[in-house]
């Protein structure tokens, strides 16, 4: 045991960096009805219904002046940071356009047709009978980042100006509101000197402003402090690497695996699983996902996914075919247990992943995202029709109100505790797990723990040695997997991840490990149990996972980062 | 197949570059002629006699003194009347491509660029190009008369096979339009070497030089050569190399006919920007890196040996 | 002074650029974005906007949603965007183009028509000798740096010889090399103003151009088929003994290279 703890050395950075009052004058400031920061599927679902509502009151549109409805997207395009598995949920996208567009209409890969859930030794698998938190019977399989594309689309159409390639840099507060965000400066060189073609960012202020971000969200991260919105208990992510094949046999059920590669005992705390979703005749998305808790320095999700598509129940379903995408993200973990204690403050609310509304055990977001954006639009048109100022304490009540009436709310409530009771391993996990779901979350009646990511203390086994060499056909290194990422960020710009860059060995291994981009690599030994970490900050598809492992991610210049298309 | 060849000329000396596409015409065509444009180049033009021409077409004017396009596609459409011609070759550089452009508007005919090769298919002629970053061979053909094609610089050699030409004055009128862009000055390049996009020998430096002071042994190798310096992303994110050197997805694109790779690994990243090149030589002291599976010399070596000994050897042939 | 820059929309870079199977031409299906140096055309129409005042348009040949890309364009701080669009002109290679561009063109009677010098999808290349023939105007190519002064222009032309500098007056016919500046990031401002900036999209009929003329039909090339490169022969891998730079230097010798 190394006795490190990522906890120990948290990242050179401050929320009060990124808060202020605006600074640009006020003619130079774009102002804009309600912002959104964020162009996933809660941003866009909150564009879209804003859209919808605007339309039909055009007197309260004239409130919100020549910009209604601005949303902020840091990729190249709404689409491009977005990537999931993804089985989603159908009621809540049904309830966003209903009476006006289908789902059927709607670019998917078709409703679930069937699913198996395995139990994976190294050579065998096991099926067993899905778990009922997995039973995806009337869900629809999508790709998240086709979704945002066709959302965007649907947004700006119902007339929201949707501004990509601009990231949210700083939360503009004043007199204890938020009065909008600045945008990131883009021209900057690597020591942060401006270049001939610097712009700067602007201040763009708003009546009101809708944290939108997804998981790790820095916006969200910084309200959440400066507000004082933290909930009962820490956030905790996990990590999912994923791929795009084309297939030469179509898989025709949706699969989910647990077991192997992971290890089952308490102390290595690994908990996650994989998936493998068929997208029409010709593709699927297979993906690896692991709790960030672990504790093995050597342990590394992109590594896992490759070890993982060696059992010879994934080699028969990719065997043949090609690999077209990669791509990484966290995924909030915490459920109910670790939602801010409120989910709105003086001129904000927050909707979806960066919120923390994901349902672990039945691996859904997605419509978590559009049901909250949607009630998040409803909310604020409310208090606009009532008149109310925006930053008056508790005029957005509503949406918190609200959205603890729905199911999104129920759900997790149901399965507050899952994630955690795998803390204690996968066997007492799962039998815990089944308890939670026969009970509908009534047993056990208290709660469990949840431990900060940064928590676990570091242990090495030679996890490693049994990760498989890339063979470039099935499995792929890291660095070919950025590329096909479609990363191509400029790399003369300042590092927009801040961690610490002298710490001991264990530590910087393990980040070396985890990232599945390779941001991050151990240089010279310092001489006193300390190493350099270098950092390669244009490898970064921006996943989340330093800022749960004791780091923090920052938006980088507006348009970097990977450029998914069909994750 | 009436093949005519463009020769372009510089300094009172034709260039190389023509003369290796008229070697080529020779060997598929029943007739070729070489052209040659220019002001006092009549000398110049007879010497393409030893490079396959059987005649040489030439228009000696003073219009076309300066190196400027338009007015060679009025020369040049004169001579394709004159010789009735049904193919006309070029070999690419800056003022060809342009006159060859120029000239399929004229014409009406058809141009194929960008070619890595030709062949006859009876009476057709294909011309092969790489696409998609030369991850593609592409079969391209004609449907027009005459057929116009621009050859990838440097792809063939001239051959000297001795002999002479017939060399016939053509006479030209110059549209107006065409003489209203003129030469003001011309400046020479700086002494400095050419700069790593023009350059036809490169020597890049990877993380396996060790150190900044690493470059040294690039610098010295490429001076021997008669080369530019390049750099990987990872070095260059390090500081051992300005960004300007920077070869790959996110630095610049090179094709140089020789490309040296010393302590680079070949990721990806890398390699989509210098797999164009003509030759890659690769040195490397782990054998399992990735440039191996693309180079077309692999060293399996250490390169703080290997190449200032290369670089010495150089030295000594000059 | 007017100036007319013609872009065009590329696939994205992203890894997967691929010929269609059927037409072996490069599948377009895809994202697009602004080609790459047809950005620094655009650019050096801003700087000599802001010089000289005036007005600049975007003019492109594409499919429809080509107009996405002309509005980086307009963020950037063009004035108009000009689109002509027709099915029958899919398939067009250099002489189709150059036609449908010069008669689109002609219309706008621009003082400077300025073009970018490399595609980044390998087809476009030369379209600025091909158009300004048929428009007849002076024309100078691979700029890396350009002077407007009353009713001339001086360009400063890059070749393998050095720089050539010309002069011509307008209207004239520019392509710029991507040395030649460093692109402006679109202001926020500018990306939310581009949207009610005007944007014209002709068909063929509306230029003046018949469908017979474009397109596979008015084409004089045709792509006949594609496959991989042939692997690469004759590679070699060596471990050194001692002689690993004498081997290089015979190999090198052997291949012509020195």
């Amino acid at each position: 045991m190394s006795g490190v703890h990522p906890a120990d050395y948290p990242p050179p950075f401050a929320s009060s960096e990124a808060t202020g009052p605006p600074t640009d004058a006020p003619d130079e400031r774009i102002d804009v009805g309600i912002l959104i920061v964020g162009g996933g599927p809660g941003g866009l679902a909150c564009a879209v219904r804003l859209g919808q509502l605007l339309e039909e009151h055009p007197d309260v549109r004239e409130r919100l002046g020549e910009v209604p409805v601005a949303l902020l997207e840091k990729g190249k395009q709404p689409g491009s940071h977005l990537l999931s598995g993804a089985v989603m949920n159908p009621r809540a996208i049904r309830k966003l356009f209903a009476g006006r567009m289908a789902i059927e209409e709607m670019p998917t890969y078709g409703p679930v047709h069937g699913e198996a859930v395995y139990l994976l030794t190294k050579g065998a698998a096991l099926r067993i009978p899905p778990p009922p938190t997995m039973m995806n019977h009337g869900n629809w399989i999508v790709s998240v980042s086709e979704l945002g594309r066709f959302l965007a689309e649907q947004a700006e159409a119902s007339g929201a100006t949707i501004l990509p390639e601009t990231a949210g840099q700083k939360l503009l507060v004043e007199h204890g509101r938020v009065v909008g965000v600045r945008t990131g400066d883009k021209g900057r060189g690597k020591d942060g000197e401006p270049l001939p073609n610097f712009e700067p960012g602007v201040d763009v202020t708003a009546q009101l402003t809708v944290l939108a971000e997804g998981t790790a969200g820095h916006l969200t991260t910084v309200a959440i402090d400066e507000f004082g919105l933290e909930g009962r208990n820490p956030q905790i992510w996990a990590l999912g690497v994923k791929e795009v094949w084309r297939v030469a046999k179509p898989l025709r059920r949706i699969v989910h695996t647990m077991g192997w590669p992971l290890r089952k005992r308490a102390r290595y705390g690994e908990f996650g699983g994989s998936f493998v979703y068929p997208m029409g005749e010709e593709h699927v998305s297979i993906g690896f996902v692991v709790g960030l808790e672990y504790a093995d320095v050597e342990l590394s999700a992109h590594d896992l996914l490759q070890e993982f598509k060696t059992h010879r129940l994934v080699r028969k379903i990719l065997n043949g075919g090609e690999r077209v995408a990669w791509g990484a993200k966290t995924i909030t973990e915490g459920g109910l247990n670790s939602l801010p204690s409120r989910l709105n403050g003086p001129g904000f609310l927050l909707v979806g992943e960066g919120a923390g509304l994901v349902n672990v055990p039945r691996l859904k977001g997605i419509h978590y995202a559009i049901e909250s954006g949607r009630l998040a639009a409803e909310s604020a048109f409310a208090s606009l029709q009532r008149g109310e100022v925006a930053g008056r304490r508790g005029a957005l009540d509503t949406y918190d109100a609200a959205l603890r009436e729905t199911y999104v709310w129920k759900d997790l409530d149901e399965v507050r505790n899952m994630r955690q009771a795998f803390d204690k391993g996968f066997f007492i996990g799962g039998a815990l797990a089944s308890a939670m779901t026969v009970t509908k979350g009534k047993l056990p009646p208290k709660e469990l723990d949840t431990h900060r990511n940064t928590d676990a203390t570091l242990i090495r086994t030679g996890r490693a040695a049994r990760y498989p060499a890339p063979d470039g056909t099935l499995t792929f290194d890291k660095l070919s997997s950025v590329f096909a990422s479609g990363n191509r960020t400029r790399d003369d710009q300042p590092s927009h991840i801040r961690v610490q860059t002298q710490v001991p060995r264990d530590l910087a291994e393990m980040w070396h490990w985890m990232c599945p981009a390779q941001v991050y690599e151990v240089g010279e030994a310092g001489g006193d149990g300390t190493v350099a970490v270098q950092v390669n900050p244009s490898n970064c598809v921006q996943c989340g996972a330093i800022s749960a492992k004791g780091g923090r991610l920052t938006p980088p210049e507006g348009g970097s980062g990977p450029e998914y298309t069909n994750t | 197949m009436t093949t005519l060849v463009f020769l372009e000329s510089h300094d009172g000396e034709l260039t190389k570059g023509g003369l290796g596409v008229l070697g080529k015409a020779a060997s598929l065509g029943d007739d070729v002629a070489g052209v040659v444009l220019g002001s006092g180049v009549r000398d110049a033009a007879a010497a393409a006699g030893a490079f396959g021409a059987a005649t040489v077409y030439v228009v000696d004017d003073e219009a076309l003194a300066a190196p400027l396009p338009q007015p060679r596609v009025d020369a040049l459409e004169a001579v394709v009347r004159e010789s009735g011609a049904d193919t006309v070759l070029f070999a690419a550089s800056v003022l060809a491509a342009d006159v060859a452009a120029g000239l399929a508007a004229r014409l009406e005919a058809g141009l194929n660029w960008d070619l890595a090769d030709l062949r006859r298919d009876g009476d057709e002629l294909v011309g092969v190009r790489p696409a998609l970053g030369d991850t593609v061979l592409v079969e391209v053909g004609w449907t027009s008369a005459p057929r116009l094609a621009l050859v990838r610089a440097g792809t063939f050699d001239p051959v000297e096979s001795g002999g002479s030409a017939d060399v016939k004055d053509v006479s030209a009128t110059f549209q107006e339009f065409s003489t209203q862009a003129r030469l003001v000055e011309h400046l020479t390049e700086k002494a400095s070497g050419p700069s790593i996009e023009d350059a036809d020998v490169i020597v890049a430096g990877g993380r396996g030089l060790g150190s900044p002071e690493g470059f040294s042994y690039c610098e010295e190798l490429a001076e021997a050569l008669g080369g530019a310096v390049a750099a990987t992303r990872a070095v260059v994110d390090a500081g051992w190399y300005p960004y300007a050197a920077q070869v790959g997805q996110t630095g610049k694109t090179v094709s140089p006919k020789l490309y040296i790779a010393l302590g680079i690994s070949g990721a990806i990243q890398h390699k989509v920007g210098m797999q164009g090149s003509g030759t890659i030589v690769a040195v490397n002291k782990d054998p399992n890196a990735p440039i191996f599976d693309f180079a077309d010399l692999g060293v399996v070596g250490d390169l703080t040996q290997i190449a200032p000994k290369l670089t010495e050897l150089l030295r000594a042939r000059r | 002074m007017k100036i007319a820059v013609c872009v065009k929309q590329v696939p994205d870079a992203t890894s997967h650029k691929r010929l269609d199977a059927a037409t072996h031409r490069l599948d377009r299906s895809g994202e697009g974005v602004l080609n790459a140096t047809d950005v620094n055309a655009v650019e050096e129409a801003l700087r000599l906007k802001d010089a000289h005042g005036g007005e600049v348009v975007v003019v492109s040949l594409g499919p429809e949603k080509a107009l996405e890309s002309l509005r980086k364009a307009l963020a950037m701080g063009a004035d108009r965007a000009l689109l002509v669009s027709d099915d029958a002109a899919a398939g067009s290679d250099l002489l189709a183009t150059s036609r449908a561009l010069a008669a689109a063109l002609e219309r706008e009677e621009a003082d400077l028509i300025l073009f970018g010098q490399q595609s980044s999808d390998g087809d476009g290349a030369v379209l600025w000798a091909a158009v300004s023939d048929r428009l007849r105007r002076p024309m100078v190519s691979q700029v890396a740096e350009l002077k407007v002064e009353g009713a001339e222009l001086t360009g400063k032309r890059q070749t393998e010889f050095g720089y050539d500098v010309i002069a011509a007056p307008l209207p004239a016919v520019v392509a710029v090399s991507d040395a030649i500046n460093e692109p402006r990031y679109p202001s926020l401002k500018g990306i939310m103003g581009a949207k009610s900036k005007p944007q014209e999209t002709l068909s063929l009929a509306d230029v003046g151009v018949e469908a017979g003329v474009v397109g596979e039909a008015g084409s004089g090339t045709t792509v006949r088929s594609s496959s991989p490169p042939p692997a690469k022969s004759g590679q070699v891998k060596i471990e050194d003994d001692g002689s690993a730079a004498e081997k290089i230097v015979d190999y090198l010798a052997e291949k012509r290279m020195i």
